[in-house]
Protein backbone atom coordinates (compact mmCIF):
# COMPACT_ATOMS: atom_id res chain seq x y z
CA UNK A 1 0.00 0.00 0.00
CA UNK A 2 3.13 2.35 1.34
CA UNK A 3 4.53 2.02 -2.15
CA UNK A 4 1.21 2.30 -4.57
CA UNK A 5 0.58 5.43 -2.64
CA UNK A 6 3.97 7.17 -2.94
CA UNK A 7 3.80 5.55 -6.92
CA UNK A 8 0.65 7.97 -7.07
CA UNK A 9 2.12 11.16 -5.58
CA UNK A 10 4.62 10.59 -8.06
CA UNK A 11 2.08 10.18 -10.95
CA UNK A 12 0.03 12.76 -9.55
CA UNK A 13 3.59 15.20 -9.38
CA UNK A 14 4.28 14.17 -12.46
CA UNK A 15 0.40 15.30 -14.10
CA UNK A 16 0.69 18.94 -12.31
CA UNK A 17 4.20 19.29 -13.96
CA UNK A 18 3.14 18.23 -17.16
CA UNK A 19 0.02 20.61 -17.54
CA UNK A 20 1.87 23.42 -16.20
CA UNK A 21 4.72 22.89 -18.86
CA UNK A 22 2.47 22.37 -21.70
CA UNK A 23 0.49 25.72 -20.14
CA UNK A 24 3.47 27.37 -20.51
CA UNK A 25 4.82 25.95 -23.79
CA UNK A 26 1.65 27.31 -25.16
CA UNK A 27 2.50 31.07 -24.12
CA UNK A 28 1.18 31.24 -20.53
CA UNK A 29 4.56 33.04 -18.55
CA UNK A 30 2.59 32.27 -15.10
CA UNK A 31 2.48 28.81 -15.86
CA UNK A 32 6.16 28.50 -17.21
CA UNK A 33 7.09 30.32 -13.91
CA UNK A 34 5.59 27.88 -11.50
CA UNK A 35 6.67 24.79 -13.73
CA UNK A 36 10.36 26.38 -13.35
CA UNK A 37 9.57 26.68 -9.62
CA UNK A 38 8.04 23.58 -9.00
CA UNK A 39 10.95 21.84 -11.09
CA UNK A 40 13.89 24.02 -9.40
CA UNK A 41 12.80 22.05 -5.89
CA UNK A 42 12.45 18.56 -7.43
CA UNK A 43 16.40 19.19 -9.00
CA UNK A 44 17.69 20.86 -6.04
CA UNK A 45 16.78 17.17 -4.48
CA UNK A 46 18.24 15.21 -7.28
CA UNK A 47 21.48 17.14 -7.28
CA UNK A 48 22.01 17.35 -3.88
CA UNK A 49 22.16 13.88 -3.14
CA UNK A 50 24.30 13.25 -5.90
CA UNK A 51 26.49 16.15 -5.16
CA UNK A 52 26.67 15.59 -1.36
CA UNK A 53 30.26 16.48 -0.98
CA UNK A 54 30.05 19.80 -3.25
CA UNK A 55 26.52 20.96 -1.50
CA UNK A 56 28.26 24.66 -2.65
CA UNK A 57 27.91 23.79 -6.54
CA UNK A 58 24.26 22.48 -6.02
CA UNK A 59 22.82 25.86 -7.18
CA UNK A 60 25.32 26.65 -9.47
CA UNK A 61 24.43 23.45 -11.54
CA UNK A 62 20.81 23.48 -10.40
CA UNK A 63 20.84 26.87 -12.90
CA UNK A 64 22.55 25.36 -15.47
CA UNK A 65 19.72 22.61 -15.56
CA UNK A 66 16.96 24.93 -15.33
CA UNK A 67 18.57 27.31 -18.34
CA UNK A 68 19.11 24.08 -20.42
CA UNK A 69 15.41 22.91 -20.01
CA UNK A 70 14.69 26.39 -20.98
CA UNK A 71 16.95 26.02 -24.20
CA UNK A 72 15.39 22.92 -24.52
CA UNK A 73 11.99 22.92 -24.14
CA UNK A 74 11.13 23.00 -27.93
CA UNK A 75 11.97 18.96 -27.93
CA UNK A 76 9.71 18.46 -25.49
CA UNK A 77 6.65 16.31 -26.89
CA UNK A 78 3.07 16.10 -24.39
CA UNK A 79 3.22 12.14 -25.21
CA UNK A 80 6.69 11.59 -23.74
CA UNK A 81 6.72 10.94 -19.67
CA UNK A 82 8.03 14.54 -18.64
CA UNK A 83 9.83 13.00 -15.69
CA UNK A 84 12.21 11.22 -18.65
CA UNK A 85 12.78 13.92 -20.11
CA UNK A 86 13.25 16.74 -17.36
CA UNK A 87 16.01 13.30 -16.09
CA UNK A 88 17.62 12.97 -19.21
CA UNK A 89 18.77 16.68 -19.23
CA UNK A 90 19.77 17.14 -15.55
CA UNK A 91 21.72 13.45 -15.69
CA UNK A 92 23.40 14.78 -18.76
CA UNK A 93 24.44 18.35 -17.19
CA UNK A 94 25.84 16.64 -14.11
CA UNK A 95 28.08 14.01 -16.24
CA UNK A 96 29.10 16.88 -18.24
CA UNK A 97 29.64 18.76 -15.46
CA UNK A 98 31.56 16.29 -13.21
CA UNK A 99 33.89 15.57 -15.95
CA UNK A 100 34.79 19.66 -16.50
CA UNK A 101 35.25 19.10 -12.43
CA UNK A 102 37.84 16.62 -12.93
CA UNK A 103 39.62 18.73 -15.28
CA UNK A 104 40.18 21.72 -13.25
CA UNK A 105 40.83 19.92 -9.77
CA UNK A 106 43.86 18.12 -12.13
CA UNK A 107 45.05 21.12 -13.40
CA UNK A 108 45.42 23.16 -10.17
CA UNK A 109 44.14 23.01 -6.64
CA UNK A 110 41.63 25.83 -6.12
CA UNK A 111 42.97 28.01 -3.52
CA UNK A 112 40.88 29.58 -1.14
CA UNK A 113 40.36 33.39 -0.95
CA UNK A 114 40.75 34.65 1.81
CA UNK A 115 42.16 38.18 1.84
CA UNK A 116 38.83 40.50 1.89
CA UNK A 117 40.93 42.50 4.84
CA UNK A 118 41.97 45.27 2.92
CA UNK A 119 39.33 44.84 0.46
CA UNK A 120 36.76 47.72 1.59
CA UNK A 121 38.43 50.88 1.64
CA UNK A 122 36.44 54.42 1.84
CA UNK A 123 36.90 54.78 -2.20
CA UNK A 124 35.00 51.79 -2.72
CA UNK A 125 31.50 52.91 -4.44
CA UNK A 126 33.17 55.90 -6.30
CA UNK A 127 35.12 52.95 -7.74
CA UNK A 128 32.65 50.42 -8.45
CA UNK A 129 31.29 52.17 -11.58
CA UNK A 130 34.52 52.51 -13.26
CA UNK A 131 35.70 48.70 -11.79
CA UNK A 132 32.13 47.34 -13.58
CA UNK A 133 33.39 49.09 -16.99
CA UNK A 134 36.42 47.48 -16.68
CA UNK A 135 34.87 44.00 -15.70
CA UNK A 136 32.45 44.08 -18.28
CA UNK A 137 34.53 44.94 -20.55
CA UNK A 138 36.51 41.76 -20.06
CA UNK A 139 33.51 39.91 -20.97
CA UNK A 140 32.41 38.63 -24.45
CA UNK A 141 29.89 41.09 -26.50
CA UNK A 142 26.82 37.80 -26.12
CA UNK A 143 27.03 38.68 -22.12
CA UNK A 144 28.29 42.21 -21.67
CA UNK A 145 25.42 43.69 -23.88
CA UNK A 146 22.59 41.77 -22.40
CA UNK A 147 24.33 42.76 -19.05
CA UNK A 148 24.65 46.22 -19.93
CA UNK A 149 20.60 46.49 -21.39
CA UNK A 150 18.71 44.41 -18.62
CA UNK A 151 20.65 44.65 -15.49
CA UNK A 152 22.05 48.30 -15.88
CA UNK A 153 19.96 50.04 -18.46
CA UNK A 154 16.59 48.12 -17.10
CA UNK A 155 15.04 46.99 -20.52
CA UNK A 156 13.69 43.92 -21.06
CA UNK A 157 15.10 41.07 -22.33
CA UNK A 158 12.61 41.69 -25.84
CA UNK A 159 14.15 44.97 -26.19
CA UNK A 160 17.66 43.96 -25.48
CA UNK A 161 17.29 41.38 -27.85
CA UNK A 162 15.57 43.54 -30.69
CA UNK A 163 18.69 45.88 -30.45
CA UNK A 164 21.32 43.46 -30.22
CA UNK A 165 20.10 40.51 -32.97
CA UNK A 166 20.28 37.89 -30.36
CA UNK A 167 17.89 35.69 -30.11
CA UNK A 168 15.74 36.11 -26.38
CA UNK A 169 17.11 32.80 -25.40
CA UNK A 170 20.91 33.98 -26.21
CA UNK A 171 20.01 37.07 -24.12
CA UNK A 172 18.93 35.22 -21.06
CA UNK A 173 21.98 32.58 -21.18
CA UNK A 174 23.85 35.69 -21.96
CA UNK A 175 22.83 37.28 -18.34
CA UNK A 176 23.25 34.19 -16.74
CA UNK A 177 26.71 33.31 -18.09
CA UNK A 178 27.98 36.98 -17.67
CA UNK A 179 27.31 37.16 -14.13
CA UNK A 180 28.76 33.57 -13.23
CA UNK A 181 31.80 35.34 -15.35
CA UNK A 182 31.40 38.57 -13.41
CA UNK A 183 31.16 36.74 -9.99
CA UNK A 184 34.54 34.53 -10.73
CA UNK A 185 36.07 37.83 -12.49
CA UNK A 186 35.38 39.87 -8.72
CA UNK A 187 36.69 36.57 -6.94
CA UNK A 188 40.46 36.82 -8.77
CA UNK A 189 39.94 33.31 -10.05
CA UNK A 190 40.15 32.16 -13.74
CA UNK A 191 38.58 28.74 -13.67
CA UNK A 192 37.54 28.94 -17.40
CA UNK A 193 34.55 27.08 -17.54
CA UNK A 194 33.09 30.03 -19.34
CA UNK A 195 32.24 28.56 -22.52
CA UNK B 1 26.35 34.72 -8.73
CA UNK B 2 22.32 35.01 -9.59
CA UNK B 3 20.08 33.97 -7.18
CA UNK B 4 18.04 30.63 -8.90
CA UNK B 5 14.83 32.51 -8.18
CA UNK B 6 16.14 35.18 -10.36
CA UNK B 7 16.90 33.36 -13.21
CA UNK B 8 13.69 31.99 -12.85
CA UNK B 9 11.70 34.96 -13.49
CA UNK B 10 14.54 35.70 -16.08
CA UNK B 11 13.92 32.71 -18.01
CA UNK B 12 10.26 32.67 -17.89
CA UNK B 13 9.67 36.85 -19.01
CA UNK B 14 8.25 37.41 -22.35
CA UNK B 15 8.27 33.92 -23.33
CA UNK B 16 5.36 33.78 -26.65
CA UNK B 17 4.20 30.20 -27.67
CA UNK B 18 7.13 27.88 -28.27
CA UNK B 19 6.37 26.08 -32.01
CA UNK B 20 5.50 22.76 -31.46
CA UNK B 21 6.92 21.83 -34.76
CA UNK B 22 10.29 23.25 -34.22
CA UNK B 23 12.38 19.89 -34.56
CA UNK B 24 10.29 18.82 -37.56
CA UNK B 25 10.61 22.54 -38.92
CA UNK B 26 14.75 22.94 -38.07
CA UNK B 27 15.55 19.19 -39.94
CA UNK B 28 13.67 19.71 -43.12
CA UNK B 29 15.43 22.90 -43.52
CA UNK B 30 18.46 20.80 -42.56
CA UNK B 31 17.87 18.04 -45.01
CA UNK B 32 16.33 20.27 -47.98
CA UNK B 33 19.57 22.47 -47.97
CA UNK B 34 22.02 19.56 -47.62
CA UNK B 35 20.12 17.70 -50.30
CA UNK B 36 20.06 20.49 -52.74
CA UNK B 37 23.95 21.07 -51.85
CA UNK B 38 24.60 17.99 -52.21
CA UNK B 39 22.83 17.55 -55.94
CA UNK B 40 24.45 20.63 -57.17
CA UNK B 41 27.75 18.75 -56.10
CA UNK B 42 26.70 15.75 -57.84
CA UNK B 43 25.66 17.64 -60.65
CA UNK B 44 29.21 20.21 -61.02
CA UNK B 45 31.44 17.59 -60.37
CA UNK B 46 30.36 14.01 -62.06
CA UNK B 47 27.58 15.26 -64.20
CA UNK B 48 23.95 13.40 -64.11
CA UNK B 49 24.09 10.13 -66.63
CA UNK B 50 22.79 10.47 -69.86
CA UNK B 51 20.85 7.98 -70.13
CA UNK B 52 18.90 8.43 -66.64
CA UNK B 53 15.85 8.97 -68.37
CA UNK B 54 15.15 5.60 -69.66
CA UNK B 55 17.14 3.66 -66.54
CA UNK B 56 14.00 5.67 -64.34
CA UNK B 57 11.31 3.51 -66.09
CA UNK B 58 13.56 0.66 -65.01
CA UNK B 59 12.60 -1.25 -62.10
CA UNK B 60 15.83 -2.28 -60.77
CA UNK B 61 16.60 1.71 -60.92
CA UNK B 62 14.26 1.99 -58.19
CA UNK B 63 15.38 -0.92 -56.71
CA UNK B 64 18.71 0.96 -56.39
CA UNK B 65 17.10 4.03 -55.06
CA UNK B 66 15.26 1.80 -52.09
CA UNK B 67 18.18 1.03 -50.42
CA UNK B 68 19.84 4.69 -49.63
CA UNK B 69 15.99 5.69 -49.32
CA UNK B 70 15.26 3.62 -46.60
CA UNK B 71 18.14 3.93 -44.37
CA UNK B 72 17.77 7.67 -45.29
CA UNK B 73 14.00 7.47 -43.71
CA UNK B 74 15.70 5.59 -40.45
CA UNK B 75 18.24 7.25 -40.19
CA UNK B 76 16.14 10.63 -40.26
CA UNK B 77 13.39 8.88 -38.05
CA UNK B 78 16.41 7.99 -35.42
CA UNK B 79 17.73 11.54 -35.84
CA UNK B 80 15.33 13.09 -34.36
CA UNK B 81 14.16 10.67 -31.97
CA UNK B 82 18.23 11.05 -30.33
CA UNK B 83 17.79 14.84 -30.81
CA UNK B 84 15.63 14.60 -27.71
CA UNK B 85 16.16 14.32 -24.05
CA UNK B 86 15.21 10.94 -22.79
CA UNK B 87 14.34 9.10 -26.08
CA UNK B 88 16.75 6.34 -27.20
CA UNK B 89 16.97 5.14 -30.86
CA UNK B 90 16.18 1.80 -29.10
CA UNK B 91 15.27 -0.69 -31.85
CA UNK B 92 14.96 0.87 -34.76
CA UNK B 93 18.78 0.53 -34.33
CA UNK B 94 18.00 -3.00 -35.43
CA UNK B 95 15.76 -1.69 -38.18
CA UNK B 96 18.86 -0.86 -40.16
CA UNK B 97 19.69 -4.71 -40.63
CA UNK B 98 16.08 -4.65 -42.71
CA UNK B 99 17.66 -3.42 -45.85
CA UNK B 100 20.80 -5.07 -44.71
CA UNK B 101 20.00 -8.36 -44.90
CA UNK B 102 17.70 -7.37 -48.09
CA UNK B 103 20.80 -5.91 -50.63
CA UNK B 104 22.96 -8.81 -48.91
CA UNK B 105 20.11 -11.41 -49.89
CA UNK B 106 19.64 -9.90 -53.66
CA UNK B 107 23.74 -9.54 -53.80
CA UNK B 108 23.93 -13.12 -52.87
CA UNK B 109 20.98 -14.67 -55.39
CA UNK B 110 22.84 -12.11 -58.26
CA UNK B 111 26.35 -13.67 -57.56
CA UNK B 112 25.08 -17.48 -57.09
CA UNK B 113 23.33 -17.29 -60.87
CA UNK B 114 26.57 -15.95 -62.50
CA UNK B 115 29.08 -17.75 -63.78
CA UNK B 116 32.54 -17.71 -61.49
CA UNK B 117 34.71 -15.57 -63.83
CA UNK B 118 31.82 -12.54 -64.05
CA UNK B 119 31.62 -12.70 -60.40
CA UNK B 120 34.25 -10.04 -59.38
CA UNK B 121 32.86 -8.13 -62.67
CA UNK B 122 29.09 -7.51 -60.43
CA UNK B 123 30.95 -6.74 -56.75
CA UNK B 124 33.94 -4.10 -58.66
CA UNK B 125 32.10 -2.73 -61.45
CA UNK B 126 33.68 0.02 -63.32
CA UNK B 127 33.86 2.82 -60.37
CA UNK B 128 34.53 0.91 -56.97
CA UNK B 129 37.87 2.59 -56.33
CA UNK B 130 35.59 6.20 -56.42
CA UNK B 131 32.37 5.16 -55.11
CA UNK B 132 32.65 5.19 -51.66
CA UNK B 133 34.81 8.49 -51.44
CA UNK B 134 32.06 10.40 -53.75
CA UNK B 135 29.38 9.23 -51.48
CA UNK B 136 31.05 10.59 -48.69
CA UNK B 137 32.09 13.73 -50.61
CA UNK B 138 28.78 14.57 -51.19
CA UNK B 139 27.00 14.28 -48.09
CA UNK B 140 29.75 16.98 -46.43
CA UNK B 141 27.07 19.46 -47.17
CA UNK B 142 24.16 17.36 -45.38
CA UNK B 143 26.78 15.94 -42.64
CA UNK B 144 27.35 19.75 -42.22
CA UNK B 145 23.35 20.89 -42.37
CA UNK B 146 22.13 18.12 -40.12
CA UNK B 147 24.56 18.48 -37.68
CA UNK B 148 23.67 22.31 -36.97
CA UNK B 149 20.07 21.00 -36.94
CA UNK B 150 21.41 18.83 -34.13
CA UNK B 151 23.21 21.59 -32.34
CA UNK B 152 19.86 23.86 -31.93
CA UNK B 153 18.39 20.75 -30.28
CA UNK B 154 18.99 18.55 -27.26
CA UNK B 155 20.55 15.26 -27.76
CA UNK B 156 21.83 13.38 -24.69
CA UNK B 157 23.17 10.81 -26.07
CA UNK B 158 26.06 12.52 -27.62
CA UNK B 159 27.66 9.11 -30.07
CA UNK B 160 23.85 7.76 -31.36
CA UNK B 161 23.05 11.14 -32.62
CA UNK B 162 25.90 11.94 -34.12
CA UNK B 163 26.31 8.30 -35.82
CA UNK B 164 22.70 9.19 -36.99
CA UNK B 165 22.67 12.20 -38.42
CA UNK B 166 26.02 10.65 -40.22
CA UNK B 167 23.88 7.68 -41.67
CA UNK B 168 21.10 10.80 -42.31
CA UNK B 169 23.56 12.63 -44.23
CA UNK B 170 25.27 10.00 -45.95
CA UNK B 171 22.45 8.03 -47.02
CA UNK B 172 20.62 10.88 -48.59
CA UNK B 173 24.00 12.13 -50.28
CA UNK B 174 23.57 8.26 -51.71
CA UNK B 175 20.37 9.12 -53.27
CA UNK B 176 21.96 12.01 -54.92
CA UNK B 177 24.81 10.02 -56.19
CA UNK B 178 22.19 7.88 -58.31
CA UNK B 179 21.69 10.65 -60.58
CA UNK B 180 25.33 9.87 -61.76
CA UNK B 181 26.63 5.95 -60.67
CA UNK B 182 26.24 4.11 -64.04
CA UNK B 183 26.34 0.59 -61.62
CA UNK B 184 23.50 -1.32 -61.84
CA UNK B 185 24.13 -4.74 -60.02
CA UNK B 186 23.09 -5.49 -56.26
CA UNK B 187 26.04 -6.92 -55.27
CA UNK B 188 27.84 -3.31 -56.25
CA UNK B 189 25.84 -1.67 -54.31
CA UNK B 190 25.69 -4.13 -51.07
CA UNK B 191 29.21 -3.27 -50.95
CA UNK B 192 30.37 0.09 -51.95
CA UNK B 193 27.56 1.99 -51.54
CA UNK B 194 27.52 0.57 -47.60
CA UNK B 195 30.53 1.59 -47.50
CA UNK B 196 29.95 4.93 -48.70
CA UNK B 197 27.10 5.43 -46.20
CA UNK B 198 29.51 3.85 -43.50
CA UNK B 199 32.32 6.44 -44.09
CA UNK B 200 29.94 9.51 -42.86
CA UNK B 201 28.27 7.77 -40.47
CA UNK B 202 31.72 6.13 -38.38
CA UNK B 203 32.10 9.97 -38.49
CA UNK B 204 29.37 11.39 -37.15
CA UNK B 205 29.84 8.77 -34.07
CA UNK B 206 33.49 10.07 -34.00
CA UNK B 207 32.43 13.27 -33.47
CA UNK B 208 28.99 13.63 -31.88
CA UNK B 209 30.33 13.54 -28.39
CA UNK B 210 32.95 17.05 -29.17
CA UNK B 211 30.67 18.70 -31.74
CA UNK B 212 26.90 17.97 -30.14
CA UNK B 213 27.98 19.40 -26.74
CA UNK B 214 25.81 21.98 -25.23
Amino acid sequence: MQRNNSQDVLCERETQLQALLLRGLSGDARAYREFLAALALHLRGFLRRRLAQRPAEVEDLLQEVLLAVHNARETYQPQQPLTAWVQAIARYKLVDYLRRYGQRETRHESLEEDSDLFAASDEAPAEARRDLGKLLGQLPERQRLPIVHVKLEGLSVEETARITGLSSSAVKVGIHRGLKALARLIRGSDDDENR
Amino acid sequence: MMKTDELIDLLASGEGPVDRHALARRLAQALLGGLLGALLLTVALYGVRSDLAEVARTPVFWAKLALPGSLALLGLWLTQRLARPGVKGGAVWGLLGVPLLLVWLGAAISLAGAPVEARAELVFGRTWRTCALNITLLSAPLFVAVFWALRGLAPTRLRQAGAAGGLLAGATATLAYCLHCPEMEVPFWGVWYLLGMLLPTALGAALGPRLLRW
